[in-house]
């Protein structure tokens, strides 16, 4: 080794070494493969339970049904029983300490998700019933005169 | 001719120097990987499977507005972790598809919309069928976009569902290019890669995704590919059920009931 | 709110609501500068390993600008990354399924080998400098810093004898033969990114790495010839107006005589490279176009009607027949030349665009497409690093540091004195 040829050779260990240094501090201790392998499994162990905290925003129509009964009995009478409450009430969150209030999707483009009439043969969208939204009543929420609860005129089924 | 000392050192190098590159065979061992892999999950009694059934499907886009509240992706940003397409097939054996805002607003016309403002209307009389197909996250048995991420910021549980890790990615885009099923974005906010994980903080509690919760004709389901009693199991099973782009060898993990050899 | 690649991509028909073009001109620039680096140094090796004794000065000149242009392969990654602070992530949890992780590998060992073999070449003058200033009693600023920059340099070997100079000729041959297959592989694995996704309908085939390790060493060669005759004319230019003379060149003329030599050499080397790059282009056409697989009818509006022009127009007709025809011709001059690797070089520019941008230009529903429009005037920090400027930014680096290099390692003989 009393070469001087080997010189430019340590150098490039010496960053090596450097960089394995880096590797102890900055990578997080379960960092590693795991049960699907190196090509699937190459994580950090840790992140798994990181997606699962993730903050929860819908609850779903079972959670509003004990305070809410009485709209709740109402639609599950009506062809809507199928729409969960959220959908257009919003994400209950924390309801009621936070948000106290959930807003109202009162808005024609709601309705219109399934009632824009599309005579599609093979999907089940043609079994909808719609309206031109143009021609019928274009100015007015459709909430005006169409009860979501219990969106037939005149009230029963 | 070399003399026995310098022999000795030489081979003493030599042995070190090969020392490093076996070490780092060591990590991708086939032995080891197979053993490592337990065989696709075999020890795991749980791997999750989505079905979507594209009759009930009516376009109303109730999903990917729960979608995006539930996952926080922006509102009025232009990607979505799920979305739906449409698909009408005329008489004349042309093909017409769309996706508008991935149908966070639904299908409110009858227009297909063609890009740069331009719309097609089609008449009923000439449609010979039309279908919507709602699409998402595959959590293929081999996805190629965790094959491809060059630092292990995306990876896939035991369970099946492939996560992207926010604090490690690079957002070098290599797992959206991988992704032959277009599921896949930068996060506008975060600006690490993204998408649908099957709502993986809902699924582990017990709950359904936000998308089949919301969808009010039941077009989605989920369930667990490796329980015999599971209902969209036995579906997946016992009905003709097709997957999409298969030739790609991903195994995706969504299987579908109803579409088209027009559905890509 | 805009997402990534919203402010450059125009979306036509049927197109995904993920879909955009995320890969942009830092993903075209970041091949076309790795190309450079990998062309420059086979040429630098043409002479280290082969030999060849006309190629001497341009050796030493793109052994230099290949390292000048090391540092610049990261750059346009670093505009690219979304989190380009994690970049080192590569280096640190490698995961080497993925193409992308051998970069931290190759480059390394490639950055390794160059740093080696440029000190190996230098090392005479490195020591002789750092000798002379370490003697040099009362020195100003710019000689101190000089001083310490210089004997770093050296790694604490002042050895100049026959038998050490020896051994640094016998390292320089054994790092050019070795970095010949590293600039290969360098290159090899940047086309294998994009040859091995199989999700991409155009960038998937195996001849990827071949055909971005051909033109990789075309425009690397042209590069190098192309600021060989610039330096050239500054010193032509110098020479005549102060009328001093340098080492054992005499005259304009002289000058002028050496240049044309080692010219018709160099392009002899880039013809041969040209027609191996555009054959395997070709019949990755011709197959593609044969089996006609499902992909094809949106590959062929894509090659034969949207990006036409810029295929065979811009890179085919402009880039490789029309610099074909020039050097081909008797009488090569060098005015001729310098018009044959600007095109060259632009050719070389459309190829890593055509296959960057044009595999994003249709989309996975196979039923649309995509528009490209690269931003020129930035409105905010992603349109600069994406855009225009940022291209430029990455083009223009190397020959500054270039510049600065040529401080520390001479590339003109004449100027170490």
């Amino acid at each position: 080794m009393k070469s001087h040829v080997w010189r430019p050779l340590f150098v490039a260990l010496g960053i090596v070494i450097l960089i394995l240094i880096a590797r102890q501090i900055l990578v997080p201790k379960d960092f590693g493969i795991h049960e699907r392998g190196y090509m699937y499994g190459f994580y950090r162990k840790s992140n798994e339970e990181d997606w699962k905290n993730f903050a929860v925003k819908y609850r779903s129509a079972e959670y509003c049904k004990d305070c809410h009964s009485d709209k709740h009995s109402m639609i599950m009478q009506t062809p809507h029983a199928v729409i969960q409450c959220e959908n257009c009430h919003g994400p209950a969150l924390e309801h009621p300490s936070n948000p106290p209030k959930l807003a109202i999707d009162r808005s024609r483009a709601e309705c219109l998700r399934c009632h824009f009439p599309l005579p599609y043969p093979t999907s089940g969208r043609a079994n909808i019933r719609g309206i031109d939204p143009e021609k019928h009543n274009p100015d007015i929420e459709c909430t005006m005169c169409h009860n979501p609860h219990k969106p037939k005129i005149g009230g029963t089924k | 001719m070399i003399n026995r000392r310098d022999f000795l050192k030489n081979a003493a190098k030599g042995i070190a120097g090969l020392a490093l590159p076996l070490a780092a065979i060591e990590i991708v061992s086939p032995r080891k990987l197979f053993a490592a892999r337990g065989d696709v999950g075999k020890e795991s009694k749980l791997r999750w499977a989505f079905l979507v059934d594209t009759y009930k499907c009516v376009g109303c886009g109730l999903c990917v507005k729960a979608c995006k509240l539930e996952n926080e992706i922006p509102y009025d940003a232009n990607v979505t972790r799920t979305w739906v397409e449409r698909y009408v097939l005329t008489k004349d054996g042309r093909m017409f598809g769309d996706t508008p805002k991935g149908a966070r607003d639904g299908f409110a016309t009858s227009k297909i919309d063609l890009g740069g403002g331009k719309f097609q209307d089609i008449k009923k009389e000439d449609i010979d069928k039309a279908f919507f197909v709602p699409k998402l996250c595959n959590q293929c048995e081999n996805p190629p976009c965790v094959q491809v991420c060059p630092v292990g910021a995306t990876y896939q549980t035991p369970d099946g569902v492939v996560l992207v890790d926010r604090k490690w990615c690079i957002g070098c885009g290599y797992c959206i290019m991988a992704c032959p099923y277009g599921v896949r974005f930068f996060h506008p906010v975060h600006k690490v890669a993204e998408k649908c994980n099957f709502c993986y903080h809902r699924i582990t509690k017990g709950m359904k995704t936000a998308c089949i919760q919301a969808c009010p004709f039941g077009a989605r389901m989920i369930g667990n590919v490796k329980d015999p009693n599971d209902p969209v199991t036995r579906v997946i099973r016992t009905q003709r059920v097709s997957v999409l782009k298969d030739e790609y060898g991903t195994r995706p993990q969504v299987y579908y009931i109803g579409i088209s050899r027009e559905v890509i | 709110m805009m997402v990534h690649g919203e402010a450059w991509t125009v979306k036509e028909l049927f197109v995904t609501p993920n879909e955009y073009i995320y890969w942009s001109i830092q993903i075209v620039m970041y091949p076309f500068m790795t190309g450079l680096v990998a062309g420059a140094f086979v040429l630098s090796s043409l002479y280290h390993v082969f030999g060849i004794k006309q190629l001497r000065d341009i050796a030493r000149f793109s052994l230099v600008f290949s390292f000048a242009l090391l540092p610049v392969a990261m750059l346009p990654l670093q505009l690219h990354l979304q989190q380009p602070l994690r970049g080192i992530e590569v280096m640190l949890t490698p995961h080497f399924t993925s193409a992308i992780a051998a970069f931290g590998i190759v480059f390394s060992t490639y950055a390794a080998i160059v740093a080696s073999e440029i000190w190996f070449v230098y090392r005479k003058h490195l020591v002789e400098t750092a000798l002379t200033l370490r003697n040099k009693t009362d020195k100003n600023m710019v000689e101190k810093i000089n001083h310490i920059i210089f004997s770093t340099l050296t790694l604490g070997s002042f050895d100049v004898s026959e038998k050490a100079l020896h051994q640094d000729e016998k390292a320089v041959k054994i790092l050019a033969g070795i970095g010949i297959p590293i600039a290969c592989f360098l290159h090899g694995y940047a086309g294998f990114i994009f040859g091995s996704v199989k999700a991409n309908a155009l960038w998937m085939t195996p001849l990827m790495p071949v055909i971005f390790i051909m033109s990789a060493v075309v425009s690397g060669i042209a590069l190098c010839m192309l600021t060989y005759i610039v330096v050239m004319e500054i010193r032509k230019f110098l020479a005549a107006r102060k009328k001093t003379t340098y080492g054992i060149y005499q005259s304009t003329e002289e000058i002028k005589g050496i240049e044309i030599n080692v010219i018709k050499m160099t392009a002899k080397y880039l013809i041969f490279f040209l027609i191996f790059a555009i054959s395997l282009e070709l019949l990755d056409l011709i197959f593609r176009g044969y089996t006609a697989v499902k992909t094809w009818d949106i590959l062929r509006s894509v090659i034969y009607g949207k990006d036409f022009l810029d295929i065979f127009v811009f890179q085919y007709g402009i880039g490789n027949l029309l610099p074909f025809i020039l050097f081909m011709l008797p009488g090569l001059t060098i005015r001729r030349t310098v018009v044959g690797v600007l095109l060259v070089l632009f050719g070389v520019f459309m190829m890593r665009w055509n296959v960057v941008i044009g595999g994003q230009s249709f989309s996975l529903t196979f039923a649309g497409f995509m528009h490209y429009h690269l931003p020129i005037i930035p409105h905010d920090m992603e349109t600069f690093k994406e855009g225009f400027f940022g291209a430029l930014l990455v083009f223009v680096t190397p020959f500054v540091l270039f510049w600065g290099l040529n401080k520390i390692f001479p590339v003109f003989k004449e100027e170490v004195h």
